[in-house]
């Protein structure tokens, strides 16, 4: 049994503090000093978080048992803000166009930048010039992005639409169709963030060692078995930690719907946050917007440990 | 390694008894000001520097407020918007919130039942304007016998449409329509002068929706829920009137245009840019569209909503509150500031001979706060005095409300309108959709909201 399992095995006792020789104090003293610098450092980062990350989910985790009209006391109600949202036949809807919006975000937004990364990795001229390119949406404010795109689907002069009819195709509803205006708003989604996706995955892809690909070129592969064989498997963690991400982003979709259809037609563009949105800050209602608010933060915290998880796993390797 | 981890669990409690120190409001400690002595009220919608001729005249009020009342400061604290409904709750929780601050009259009941404003109608009576104010606009601010606030701008809904149009699609201006089968015909005509006029707009989103499907309702004489407000009223003979009449000019005549799911801006927008017809809306509309969208006053005209003669027409307006935490003294200074620059004719908002002096518009007939009473008559002389618009635009208006009745905005206004978003942007995006299956849809979910104890 080497020393450390041996301090690590022995168990604590009460007072031991007091009989541990005045070396191990002045040691203590000694490391302290060494890393005060670094403790002031977390001490900031530490209440930065409790201000703005910490205390409003405490905060929002209280008021959703809570009815309270920030005047008086908060009145405890159990669950009857969960009850009563649960109760709202929006929140069906809410729940579907969310799990719908992220499924397809995932399909379009998750594969489309992948693509892009293994094709700008690819390519042998201009890589600067098209990186740049990509990543130009992300540099927009996402609410001048979103009413760039409100222009592009008008159903009159839209920019879509005409040019669907150069190819003789009959214009759509785009946002004004419950057919299409979940998968307008995923479009618009997957444009604004697709720089930094594809910028992951391009860096990802450069990590690789060039002589995996160079035997798999020796061994007669083409462009799609060295995808399949080498990038794939090399960057599976990466893949899978923002295929994560991505649901975790997803499932708070907000500012698509708030800017561009209101929630409709008819509820289709509803989504979770959107709906929290409307019962505290149009409604007034705070406990039920929290309790909606707890009831996402749950669900995402599934996928968050994953995500933990995963990044552990990769950090060992 | 103990005693690092204790040391780290310190830091973090004492970060965390930190927030809960720096959240923590100490308003409700403070002590009661002396009732002669020196009091500072914050009041809400001091107009922005953006707006420099209006904020000129609220400087001017307050240094000519303060004369008359040395112990009083009034604080203005600008913004615009004046109100953002979405940070109203932000600003009470937080201690922020102004001494009185400004309410849309659709917030005013919502705010009267969580208690988030002070009950002042042991104090109103200091107010001798009051007994003049009209009966139906002080109903608004109050429940039961008890009072919370006061009005500062008071209208009902009514069909504002571009004159300039009217006389290019060889339409009458000076005769706007008066009922929905004219509308009907006036939109087309505007429709047909080319691609992206629009004859008649309608919002369907943002709760926008419900909001404009009240209004059209309440002129066919209909309810958005029954009198004791507790069951939903809007699935009726007139809602589906309502719904109809959109979905013939949205399908049948195509004059509203393609565009839909509209929210407030997006109508504005368009009736500035010359290219929407016609709209429900109050004279407050001409006024924003002018000063924010880039439209001109002679352009524009309105009328009451079509069919509305003898019955309701929807009421919107704002005013004040006070904040639940304020003071007697600051409730008693409040009212003091709000009786002189919101109720006092020929006094601040009132005070026409200087907003014409700074090339302000005058002459819109909006706020109508008295109605007919001494004050009313003595406001509507003096505008007309200092004219700076096209009064005449706006006579078919004025014309009609001897005999409109105000009526209120129904109870949890919001959550009905919501409801009934879904029902505007089904009828004006789906050429299908089902007009007795949307209402009785609304009318289940609606039903539900008002059962919900809040």
């Amino acid at each position: 049994m080497s020393v450390t399992e041996e301090r690590i095995r022995r168990p604590h006792v009460v007072g031991a503090t007091e009989s541990q020789p005045p070396d191990d104090h002045g040691a203590l003293r000694r490391a302290v000093g060494r890393n005060l610098t670094a403790y002031g450092f977390l001490c900031g980062a530490l209440i930065c978080f409790a201000l703005f990350s910490w205390y409003p989910m405490i905060r929002e985790v209280v008021l959703s048992f809570q009815q309270n009209n920030f005047v008086d006391p908060g009145v405890w109600v159990g669950f009857d803000n969960f009850k009563s949202v649960i109760a709202d036949p929006a929140f069906r809807s809410a729940w579907l166009n969310t799990a719908v919006f992220s499924g397809m975000a995932l399909v379009i937004g998750y594969a489309v930048p992948f693509v892009l990364a293994v094709v700008l990795n690819e390519l042998k001229h201009a890589k600067a010039y098209l990186r740049f390119v990509v990543y130009l949406p992300v540099m927009l404010p996402p609410a001048v992005a979103v009413l760039l795109f409100k222009w592009f689907y008008d159903p009159g002069n839209g920019l879509f639409n005409q040019a669907l009819g150069v190819v003789n195709i009959p214009p759509l509803g785009w946002l004004d169709s419950t057919n299409t205006a979940l998968i307008s708003l995923v479009i618009v989604s997957t444009w604004m963030n697709l720089g930094t996706g594809t910028l992951i995955y391009l860096a990802a892809l450069q990590s690789i060692p060039g002589d995996l690909y160079e035997s798999a070129e020796l061994d007669g592969a083409g462009l799609f078995k060295r995808v399949r064989h080498v990038t794939i498997p090399q960057t599976r963690l990466i893949l899978l930690v923002m295929l994560l991400l991505q649901i975790v982003a997803t499932m708070q979709v907000f500012i698509e719907p708030y800017l561009l259809t209101g929630g409709g037609p008819e509820n289709a563009t509803v989504t979770v946050a959107y709906l929290m949105y409307q019962y505290a800050f149009n409604f007034g209602d705070f406990g039920g917007g929290s309790a909606l608010g707890l009831m996402l933060m749950v669900v995402l915290l599934v996928f968050s440990t994953i995500y933990l998880r995963v990044s552990r796993e990769e950090d060992a390797r | 390694m103990t005693t690092t981890r204790r040391g780290l669990s310190l830091l973090l409690v004492a970060g965390l008894g930190l927030v809960a120190a720096s959240c923590g409001s100490g308003d409700a400690n403070k002590p009661a000001a002396n009732a002669d002595g020196p009091v500072t009220i914050t009041v809400g919608c001091e107009p922005p520097k953006s707006n420099p001729k209006e904020r000129e005249a609220w400087e001017a009020d307050v240094a000519t407020f303060h004369t008359a009342h040395p112990n009083i400061t009034v604080q203005g604290k600008d913004a615009f918007p004046c109100i953002n409904p979405d940070t109203f709750q932000a600003k009470l929780a937080g201690g922020t919130q102004e001494d009185l601050f400004y309410v849309y009259y659709t917030d005013v009941q919502k705010i009267i039942q969580k208690k988030q404003a002070a009950d002042i109608s042991q104090y109103v009576g200091s107010v001798k304007e009051v007994n003049d104010l009209r009966k139906d606009v002080m109903s608004t601010f109050k429940d039961g016998d008890k009072t919370y606030g006061l009005p500062r701008n008071n209208y009902n809904m009514g069909l504002v449409y571009n004159r300039k149009l009217f006389t290019q699609a060889g339409l009458d201006p000076a005769n706007p329509p008066k009922t929905w089968t004219e509308v009907q015909d006036a939109a087309k005509k505007i429709a047909a002068l080319g691609p992206g006029y629009v004859g008649f707009g309608e919002y369907s989103a943002g709760n926008t929706g419900g909001w404009h499907f009240a209004a059209e309702l309440y002129a066919r004489g209909g309810s958005m829920v029954s009198d004791d407000g507790k069951t939903a009223a809007f699935n009726s003979d007139e809602g589906k009137a309502v719904l109809e009449n959109l979905k013939k000019m949205r399908w049948d005549d195509n004059s509203m245009g393609s565009k839909q799911l509209l929210q407030w801006a997006d109508l504005m927008r368009m009736m500035g840019g010359g290219k929407l017809g016609m709209m429900i809306g109050a004279p407050d509309v001409v006024q924003s569209v002018n000063n924010d969208f880039k439209g001109k006053f002679e352009d524009y005209g309105v009328t009451a909503v079509p069919e509305s003669d003898g019955k309701s027409s929807l009421s919107g307006g704002d005013g004040y509150m006070f904040n639940p935490k304020a003071s007697p003294e600051k409730i008693k200074a409040g009212l003091l500031w709000l009786e002189f620059h919101e109720l006092t004719p020929g006094k601040g908002q009132f005070d026409y001979a200087r907003a014409k002096s700074q090339g302000r518009p005058v002459g819109l007939p909006i706020p109508d706060l008295y109605g007919t009473s001494a004050p009313g008559t003595q406001i509507t002389a003096l505008r007309k005095q200092y004219a700076t618009v096209p009064v005449d635009n706006f006579t078919p208006y004025v014309d009609a409300q001897g005999n409109i009745t105000n009526k209120l905005e129904p109870p949890k206004a919001q959550e009905l309108y919501a409801v009934l978003d879904v029902a505007m942007s089904a009828v004006l995006t789906r050429k299908d959709a089902d007009i007795n299956k949307l209402l009785s849809d609304a009318e289940s979910k609606a039903n539900k909201i008002l059962a919900k104890n809040t």
